[in-house]
């Protein structure tokens, strides 16, 4: 059904108007947000929205912004949630850009209307739907780019926080920092065994001096990588065992039985040499 | 029907299984494996499974069995080159193969099988890894 309300009627006769009142208004609005954007870029970003905006409106109904007659005006608004998250402006500040944009209409859908205070007030009331609808599209674009950068992030921490290093020939260690929970754990186990294979290591050290605390969830997940090591034909030390996790271990009445355990990596490492019959000697 | 071939290398035989385990096929290795060890007097049985990239709680456990029987047999069987994806599944499925050595790849796995031979010979203190 295309749209014969005179909601696109103003919008189209009365653009240059709408334009030149909504930037007024963005520009009060966005000096909060000041450096962030310049004015120019503000009345272009206007200017090219209104445009869509107008043309869409002409044919498609302003009831279902989720047609796909909408497409144009949707994609523009994920583009511009997109770049203020980038540039680092909150929700509010994102959704102010539509949301100011009603005074504008609502002025231009009286003057047109003139007499007739009925499909004045029913214009209104369609015009209200369609600004909050695509101000609720805006958002909700916002929250999602907000929340693919919260993702990228983790995905990030995540590989930083497990480096496998070589600490000699045949040698592998793994500092673990943070918490365990499983993800980590099987992102741990598959790089560690990964670089077994790769390296042809007998003996990897899992040192875990930076895990904050081990309950019997985090005491299985290692239990696993332990086993799993040594199903590859390696051995595997744990070092870094403070005593408040030895004590809560032992409390927890989690069997470690069968796994070389070592108080510091220093005493792991020369468990690990010696193993592999290399000796120091001091000059 | 295809079958996995046992090679014999001196006191020693060597299985490599290079396609998909499927249960048949499982069960006649088990068969023949058996068959082979007591026919040739083996001593020790080392089975490469590096190119195995997948198994299931059956051949799990089938790996754990022959290794049970090689040992009522007199002869120890090595695990060797297991893949990092393998190794993760038999731990999530339970599967910790207890009392299976292990060795990351042939040259290490007949260093390791020899060793524990000579060990067992011996004392009795050092076979479980």
């Amino acid at each position: 059904m295309a749209s014969t309300g005179f909601l696109a009627v103003a919008l189209k006769s009365r653009r240059p108007e709408i334009l030149s009142q909504w930037t007024e208004q963005l520009e009060r609005a966005s000096a909060s947000a000041k450096g962030r954007v310049s004015a120019q870029d503000l009345k272009a970003q206007a200017k090219d929205f209104l445009d869509v905006l107008v043309s869409t409106s002409q044919t498609q109904d302003t009831t279902d912004i989720s047609a796909p007659g909408w497409q144009p005006v949707r994609s523009f608004l994920e583009d511009l949630s997109r770049q203020r998250v980038l540039a680092g402006f909150s929700s509010d500040e994102t959704a102010i850009f539509i949301f100011s944009l009603k005074r504008p209409v609502f002025e231009a859908l009286k003057k047109e209307s003139g007499k007739d205070s009925e499909g004045l007030s029913e214009e209104m009331w369609k015009a209200t739907e369609l600004l909050d609808k695509l101000g609720l599209h805006t958002v909700k674009t916002f929250q999602l780019s907000r929340e693919e950068v919260i993702g990228r992030q983790q995905t990030e921490l995540l590989e930083l926080s497990t480096p496998v290093v070589k600490l000699w020939d045949g040698i592998l260690a793994l500092p673990m920092i943070g918490t365990l929970d499983s993800a980590r754990t099987q992102i741990v186990m598959e790089s560690l065994l990964q670089k077994i294979v790769e390296t042809e290591s007998q003996i990897a050290i899992i040192d875990i001096t930076g895990v904050p605390t081990v309950d019997t969830l985090v005491a299985q997940h290692l239990l696993k990588t332990v086993t799993a090591i040594r199903l590859m034909g390696a051995d595997c030390i744990i070092s870094g065992v403070r005593p408040q996790i030895a004590q809560t271990i032992v409390h927890l009445g989690v069997d470690l039985q069968g796994i070389t355990t070592k108080a510091n990596l220093a005493d792991a490492l020369a468990l690990a040499l010696k193993r592999n019959g290399i000796s120091f000697t001091k000059h | 029907m295809d079958r996995i071939p046992i090679l014999r290398m001196g006191e020693f035989l060597l299985v490599t299984i290079q396609v998909d385990m499927h249960d048949q096929l499982a069960m006649q290795l088990q068969d023949d494996l058996t068959r082979a060890i007591d026919k040739k007097g083996a001593k020790g049985v080392l089975i490469d499974i590096s190119a195995l990239e997948m198994v299931d709680s059956f051949i799990g456990r089938m790996i754990a069995d022959i290794s049970g029987m090689a040992r009522i047999l007199d002869a120890r069987t090595v695990l060797v080159g297991m893949q990092p994806a393998v190794a993760i599944t038999l731990v999530e499925l339970g599967l910790s193969l207890p009392g299976v050595a292990t060795a990351l790849n042939v040259e290490r796995g007949m260093v390791l099988l020899r060793r524990l031979l000579a060990e067992s010979s011996g004392d009795d203190h050092f076979i479980n890894r």
